[in-house]
């Protein structure tokens, strides 16, 4: 039932993956297609039959999905060149990894025990397990399992960039001049509701609603739902944009192809800082057995990135005794009075230092 | 049953002129308005409800009767505030408010453009939860003035998502549990009878109001909606509500849904967290701190 308890503080939310080391980027291997999907080793047998297609003909990809997995986004720098794992190094890879997001631990000293906040109780215990392929890396494309290098950004772009780092050095010592200094997600604007959906600490739930005509996709944060036309028709003007962006679907064979654009310009919107102008993600739901459906998405932006980039995730069917209960995040986020006030208090002591901003993003941030 | 409506807009006058069509039988539209109905339907046989759906009254100012009246701060917004008049879509007229509860929401309209967050315990006790964009529940959603759609498939579970700050709510259809927790959109639970959808809702948070005027409700709260297809444009949507910690007896409100119909008509976002930021925490922000 760790679902009700949805409403606790969106502060620690962390998308797997970004908070490790910093990019270092070999090997690229531009335009390579992304590797076939591996067969998850000696779960062939326990396979369900695949469910056929809705009454109106398209693949039913209907139910709710739990995208949890200890497997990062990126891979660790001390796996370069080790794409997926034989079964003795997946063990140890699984055994670090559980090491490493495990909240019931007591090393670090008392800082970093309050840092971990809630204890494993709150959290996603599917999120202690890597992906089945024993991949280690969520990234498939490039081939070292890294997000490529930027391109050279202009003096705006980096301007707006440093101006976020500044907020976010602000937020992380304890003295956020004002709600604007919070990301998105503390601030209840987006979560895991805008593509592409990572897997975080909890609540990775996405609930699939077909009808004839559309495929409505609610993750668990925000209570939100994007809903994806199937008919073909033209993407918004470009002058409409949006938080989640502006969706168009349509079935390849058994997969649900999404193209998404038209992302608000709002800082923090776009994944990772990309530009809105020419930010296109294009996402892939392929069902593979009843309890399994392969998420792969791409990120095609030319004015951020120096090639396009390719993740997969395997969704799990969630047992159906266990239903995905309303996330509310905004209705009850003290979060942001405590953080004000806190700093409020703090500047009164003369605590007003702010470190450097190292450039990595803090828990939260997208 | 008596229906009042609002007769504004070319469809609206059409559904008002068809009041004098004869009473309908069996399992359709049990509304006078509206003429008998088969509706088309999903392969499961049942009434195909998907679209996008949009009301047209302005009972999210006041479910009652209302005069026209200026918004908060006509010295800001002017006539841009203004809140137009409108019929009730309650049956009968009134809400049968006990006593002590109708002083409430003397009181709750009074402080509807209040707001007060500095205390977790006190946070929702003053102010229009619409006003600090919080998710509206139910009934209220629906006659919100933005649009709606569902998204009625072949599993047993029903979506209806709202433009307004992208709520959504899942109707789970013959389930049989019990709320397991209170949400700002509730429990809904559905079943069919006839051609009419019912939904069972339970499990909403107290802090919902029912409209700008400062209808309320107590967390004994209890709708019970029915959907049901009145043309190809049109749901006739009734709600019957109890709750008995704050009305003297249970009590229906009714209108109509019109089908959007505008073509490549989307549910576009309205996520108005950041429209509402500043009211709620701008009082805690660092002191000659530059507003951004």
């Amino acid at each position: 039932m760790k679902h009700r308890l949805s409403t606790s503080a969106p502060f620690y939310v962390v998308v797997a993956g970004l908070m490790l080391a910093p990019i270092t980027i070999t090997g690229q291997t531009p335009g390579a297609k992304a590797a076939p999907t591996k067969a998850a080793p000696g779960k062939a047998a326990a396979k369900k039959a695949m469910p056929g297609r809705t009454p109106w003909g398209d693949p039913d990809l209907q139910g709710v999905w739990n995208d949890a997995t200890g497997t990062p986004l990126q891979r660790p720098n001390g796996l370069a060149g080790k794409d997926v794992l034989n079964d003795e190094e997946a063990a140890a890879f699984q055994e670090q990894t559980v090491f490493d997001l495990t909240r019931d631990r007591r090393d670090g000293g008392s800082a970093a025990d309050v840092n971990r906040a809630y204890n494993e109780h709150w959290m996603d215990a599917r999120r202690l397990k890597i992906t089945s392929d024993h991949r280690t890396s969520l990234i498939v494309d490039p081939a070292d399992g890294r997000i490529p290098s930027l391109v050279p950004l202009s003096p705006e772009r980096q301007q707006v960039r440093a101006a976020r780092a500044e907020a976010n050095a602000r937020f992380a010592a304890g003295l956020p001049k004002d709600h604007l200094d919070m990301s998105l997600p503390v601030r209840c604007i987006i979560r895991t509701d805008s593509p592409p959906y990572l897997p975080t600490i909890y609540n990775n739930d996405f609930h699939i609603f077909q009808s004839p005509g559309f495929v409505a996709i609610a993750p668990e944060m925000i209570h939100s739902a994007r809903i994806i036309p199937l008919d073909g028709r033209p993407h918004l003007r470009n002058n409409l944009n949006q938080w989640l962006g502006d969706t168009r679907g349509r079935f390849d064979g058994n997969t649900l192809v999404v193209e998404t654009t038209n992302f608000r310009s709002d800082d923090g919107v776009v994944f990772q800082g990309g530009n809105p102008a020419t930010y296109k993600i294009t996402e892939r739901f392929t069902r593979v057995d009843a309890d399994t459906l392969n998420y792969e998405f791409t990120i095609e932006d030319p004015a951020t990135w120096t090639r396009p980039w390719t993740a997969r995730i395997p969704w799990t069917k969630i047992d159906p005794g266990e239903q995905m209960y309303e996330y509310a995040c905004h209705e009850d986020n003290f979060d942001i009075v405590h953080f004000l006030t806190g700093a409020r208090v703090r500047e009164k002591r003369g605590e007003t230092a702010v470190p450097r901003p190292t450039g990595s993003a803090p828990a939260g941030e997208r | 049953m008596r229906l009042v409506m609002t007769c504004v807009g070319t469809a609206v006058v059409l559904a008002c002129l068809s009041m004098a069509a004869p009473p309908v039988v069996g399992q359709q539209a049990s509304s006078p308005q509206f003429p008998p109905y088969r509706p088309a339907r999903m392969a499961d046989g049942h009434p195909d409800l998907n679209g996008l759906w949009q009301a047209l009254v302005t009972a999210n100012i006041d479910v009652q009767d209302h005069e026209a009246r200026p918004g908060p701060h006509p010295e800001i917004v002017g006539a841009y505030g203004g809140e137009p008049p409108g019929q009730s879509i309650v049956e009968g007229g009134d809400i049968p408010y006990q006593t002590w509860a109708l002083a409430k929401k003397k009181e709750n309209f009074e402080k509807r453009a209040t707001v007060d967050v500095s205390n977790d315990k006190t946070w929702h006790a003053v102010g229009d939860p619409e006003l600090k964009c919080y998710m509206p529940g139910v009934p209220r959603a629906t006659y919100m003035p933005f649009p709606f759609q569902i998204v009625q498939g072949s599993s047993p579970y029903i979506l209806i998502a709202y433009q307004f700050t992208s709520a959504t709510r899942t109707i789970r259809m013959n389930w049989k549990g019990d709320a397991p927790t209170d949400a700002w959109m509730g429990w809904s639970r559905g079943r069919w009878e006839g051609d009419s959808l019912v939904v069972d809702v339970t499990g909403q948070r107290e802090e919902t109001w029912l409209d700008r005027t400062g209808d309320f409700h107590s967390d004994a709260f209890h709708v019970v909606e029915r959907y049901t297809p009145a043309s190809p444009y049109h749901l006739l949507y009734e709600a019957t509500i109890e709750d008995p910690k704050v009305y003297t007896r249970p009590w229906k409100m009714s209108f109509p849904l019109y089908r959007r119909m505008e073509k490549n008509v989307q549910l576009l976002e309205f996520k108005c967290v950041s429209f509402t930021e500043e009211l709620l925490y701008g009082k805690f922000r660092q002191p000659n701190g530059d507003v951004k």
